[in-house]
């Protein structure tokens, strides 16, 4: 049987080829941008990247973020999903409605919260409204760090909450109803059965769904582009502007090195501290 | 009426409070840019806002599609979001159909290597693909960014259509063989058939994937923007109707192509993550 | 200790109604199996029993309490599911502890209480691993174990060992059995299997497009079906169903007749395939069709007057397929059935 051999091999060799060309090679190629300068090795880029103003107010506004949005995203999609999971009538108009942002792009979504949270916007109109405010007030400027910082989460939150969802039901589904139902007749009240058994059994989906989300969370840009121009230096954000804006491919490539680094680290926490060891899987 | 059924009433209405607000919290916003994308320019300056759609009138919209560029960005966007579709499924399915159906050497680590591929951000690799896609020739061409947007959505597409392939028995294809059928015509005739509705959802994710993605569209193109890249390049000059009216169109196939999709998301992610 | 009384229960699914005005009295301590093919409605009413699932109307009561509208973890009850449901994320002693510990039962309650219960279905040496590294059998003494680990007033078993094999079915039918006489738990059993309802339960309630045809011991429930479903349902062969010309109170068919409860028309006798004299010639002519033999016996299938009947006859009988026979039924064992409803005539009703 050399075809059944040899099939498999011409099967995936096409995807490897390219994922080998457009994964491995720039990876390589990225870190040797970004630990070279005119062709020799060197740690200027770094030297530059840490150097700059912007740096440090990058880093901690990245890792802010991070820190802030997804765990209120983790609790939000949890809520959503137990809800959704307890429907019958209307559950696929519901899940349709809670999943539209899963389609629209960051940029996209920090347009629509620009619309909000702009000076003249919808959220000024309701505080004026309610007699809150006399006239527009800017919420998005560097003057007000704090409101800011609210203003791109809240995007953020909206936005790729949605993708927590569906891998959540995706894994709720995979949960044979027996083992609530059993918890229940062994008198579990609802609190119990989701702390005892949903949550434990959903333990591998929230792995991936975090690993997911921190590693997009920690390349987050055109959102806060679009909310705030460069007033919130992100870190993907910091490579956009030396590539475009300084043209200096090798700091932008040591912010890529950075980046990474930090979402592979995240990545290995997040298997190390959520591991399901193989024995407990049903 | 009993006390449990009170209570069960209670619970039933708590749960729906519950979820009209979430998804008021999804739907308003959308509503809100919608009213910005059609108010045009003096409604973007109107204070206070009018919660209400009276001042929005089609003008905004067609002002917006008249701006040069506009139209041009918003094809080119579709056709590398197409092609990244084609080639995400002709290099993803046939992978995914090796992973499912062969045991072979070498199988750990295809899979090592697409599982990785989700542990970095991708699309900040785009960074030194201009170099070589300049010397390529392939800088600033609609097939440049959409081999990079392939590379974002294969993994996807890979994982995706080896579960989907996974969910047919294997005695399908048994049956087919036995019968008369070559290993092809057992494929084409069984196989793809059944998986032909997932695969199609994958694409679709893959098309919205590639719609969607604005790093890499920008870094890797100058005239031939896709519509995502050319409103971030213009965002900083261009006035807040316009922004508007462009988030707003970058919004609305998004919203069609989930709805078509929704069923398959969660078969697709749930074997997806095992 | 309590007994069950279901009181008038109904269940619609929108416009199918699953279970009609169905009444059922458990007594204390009684083992019950509700036997019935896939779709008859047994696994839906014990879910109400468990309040899984919930009445259109009736009562459930279980003591002398009325739980209709308690949820699950307020009946004290316990339950075996079909595919086990033993949670794999926690040590089979954490699972056998589960309902103990939802009660808030102290770690020394709880040590003993498992250990009485691992001890009555042989686990103890699996205490320590998590359920995936078991068997099926294995984890199904699991589920047994816990359920029995919180004493529970009522025991509801949901086809629990349709997932083994055939050998294990008969090792755990047995097992069950001597465990849960020595309990003495008040059991509800469902099954599609009629050997095992036969062999474990008190009581059989037959339950047939959500009625309950017959309720009866289970020699009884063989013995003396009160409806057609009945006697075709319980026991293999299925009884045999033959229409008889009925004249003047006596029926006859070939050298056969009998006095029936009728006086002109049709009947139809229902005949066990043991309870059948074979010879020559002479009653009831039987033309065979197939011999099977199985071991115990020589199974032999053929046709009375174009009737398809099935006889039990002894191993080293000489008989080839194309034979007449002539078949003469011990007389005190036919159930004699009116056609026009499936029910029995007579005293058997």
């Amino acid at each position: 049987m050399t075809r059944s051999r040899v099939l498999p091999y011409l099967l995936i060799g096409p995807a490897t080829v390219f994922l080998v060309l457009l994964f491995v090679v720039p990876l390589v190629q990225t870190i040797a941008l970004a630990f070279t300068d005119n062709g020799e090795a060197s740690l200027t880029n770094f030297r530059k990247m840490v150097g700059d103003l912007n740096f440090g107010l990058s880093i901690s506004n990245t890792f802010l973020l991070v820190l802030a949005v997804i765990p209120l995203q983790l609790c939000l999609a949890l809520t959503m999903a137990m809800m959704v999971q307890k429907l019958d009538k209307g559950r696929d108009l519901v899940l349709w409605i809670m999943i539209i942002p899963l389609g629209i792009s960051d940029l996209a979504a920090g347009l629509v919260w620009l619309t909000i949270l702009q000076d003249r916007g919808y959220f000024n109109t309701v505080l004026n409204m309610l007699g809150l405010i006399d006239g527009p007030v800017n919420w998005l400027s560097y003057e007000s760090p704090v409101s800011l910082f609210v203003g791109v989460m809240l995007a953020e939150i909206w936005r790729a909450t949605a993708i927590v969802v569906v891998i959540l039901i995706s894994g709720l589904q995979l949960i044979p109803k027996e083992y609530s139902e059993a918890a229940e007749v062994f008198g579990a009240s609802s609190w119990t059965r989701f702390r005892k058994i949903t949550l434990p059994l959903l333990k591998p989906s929230i792995q991936s769904a975090l690993i997911l989300r921190t590693v997009l969370a920690f390349e987050v840009f055109a959102v806060v582009y679009a909310l705030s121009g460069r007033n919130f230096p992100v870190l993907v954000g910091e490579a956009y502007a030396w590539q475009h804006v300084n043209q200096n491919n090798g700091v932008a490539a040591a912010y890529a090195i950075l980046v990474m680094v930090i979402s592979l680290a995240a990545t290995l926490v997040y298997i190390r501290t959520l591991r399901t060891p193989p024995e407990m899987q049903s | 009426m009993s006390e449990a059924t009170v209570s069960l009433r209670l619970r039933r209405v708590m749960l729906w409070s519950g979820i009209a607000v979430l998804c008021t919290w999804v739907l308003v916003p959308i509503y809100l840019i919608a009213l910005g994308a059609f108010g045009g320019r003096s409604g973007v300056f109107r204070w206070p806002k009018n919660l209400l759609p009276w001042d929005s009138g089609l003008a905004a919209m067609q002002t917006f599609l008249a701006v040069e560029g506009v139209w041009a960005a918003a094809f080119n966007g579709a056709f590398v979001a197409c092609l990244t579709m084609l080639f995400s499924l002709l290099l993803g399915a046939p992978a995914g159909y090796a992973l499912a159906r062969y045991r072979f050497a070498g199988q750990d680590a295809f899979r090592m290597l697409v599982i990785l591929t989700r542990a970095f951000p991708l699309a900040i690799l785009a960074l030194p693909l201009t170099v070589t896609f300049i010397r390529t020739g392939l800088y600033d061409t609609p097939v440049g960014v959409a081999l990079v947007h392939t590379a974002l959505a294969l993994p996807f597409t890979a994982l995706v259509s080896s579960s989907l392939f996974m969910g047919i028995p294997r005695e399908l294809e048994e049956a087919a063989w036995v019968f008369g059928c070559t290993g092809f015509q057992a494929f084409r005739r069984i196989v793809l058939p059944l998986a032909l509705p997932g695969l199609a959802a994958a694409a679709i994710f893959a098309f919205v994937i590639s719609w969607n993605e604005v790093f890499a569209a920008s870094v890797l193109t100058v005239r031939n923007k896709t519509l995502t890249a050319y409103l971030l390049t213009v965002l900083a000059e261009s006035p807040l109707h316009f922004r508007f009216a462009g988030g707003f169109l970058l919004i609305l196939p998004s919203i069609i192509f989930i709805f078509a999709v929704r069923k398959y998301l969660f078969a697709m992610w749930g074997i997806a993550n095992r | 200790m309590a007994g069950i009384t279901i009181d008038r229960i109904e269940k619609k699914f929108g416009a199918v109604t699953a279970l009609q005005q169905l009444s059922l009295k458990v007594e204390d301590g009684e083992f019950i199996a509700l036997l019935g093919p896939s779709g008859c409605g047994k696994t839906t009413l014990l879910r109400i029993i468990a309040g899984l699932e919930s009445q259109t109307s009736g009562r459930v009561l279980i003591g002398e309490r009325d739980v209709s509208a308690l949820p699950p973890r307020q009946r004290g009850l316990a339950m075996v599911f079909q595919n086990y449901a033993v949670f794999p994320h926690m040590t089979v002693y954490e699972n056998v502890a589960f309902g103990l510990r939802m009660k808030g039962a102290s770690d020394a309650e709880v040590k003993k209480q498992v250990e009485r219960a691992a001890g009555l279905l042989h686990i103890e040496p699996y205490l320590e691993r998590y359920p995936a590294k078991l068997s099926g059998g294995q984890r199904q003494r699991v589920a047994v174990a816990r359920a029995l680990a919180v004493e529970p007033a009522v025991l509801l078993m949901d086809e629990p060992l349709s997932n083994l094999d055939a050998l294990l079915r008969l090792e755990m039918r047995s097992e069950l059995k001597a465990v849960l006489a020595s309990s003495g738990t008040t059991t509800v059993y469902v099954t599609h299997d009629q050997t095992e309802a036969m062999g474990l339960a008190d009581r059989i309630a037959v339950m047939h497009k959500g009625v309950i045809e017959q309720i009866d011991r289970p020699q009884a429930l063989y013995e003396r079906p009160a409806t057609r479903f009945v006697g075709g349902f319980v026991g293999s062969p299925p009884m045999n169903f033959i229409d008889l010309p009925v004249a003047d109170g006596t029926a006859r068919l070939g050298g056969f007749s009998s006095p029936v409860p009728l006086r002109n028309g049709t009947v139809t006798a229902g005949i066990r395939a043991e309870d059948i004299d074979v010879a020559e010639d002479g009653g009831l002519p039987f033309d065979v069709g197939v011999c099977e033999p199985l071991g115990a016996t020589l199974l032999l299938t053929g046709r009375i007057d174009g009737q398809l009947a099935r006889v039990s006859v002894r191993p080293d009988s000489r008989v080839r397929p194309g034979d007449r026979l002539g078949l003469t039924p011990n007389a005190g064992r036919i159930v004699w059935i009116d056609p026009a409803d499936g029910k029995a005539m007579g005293a058997a009703a």
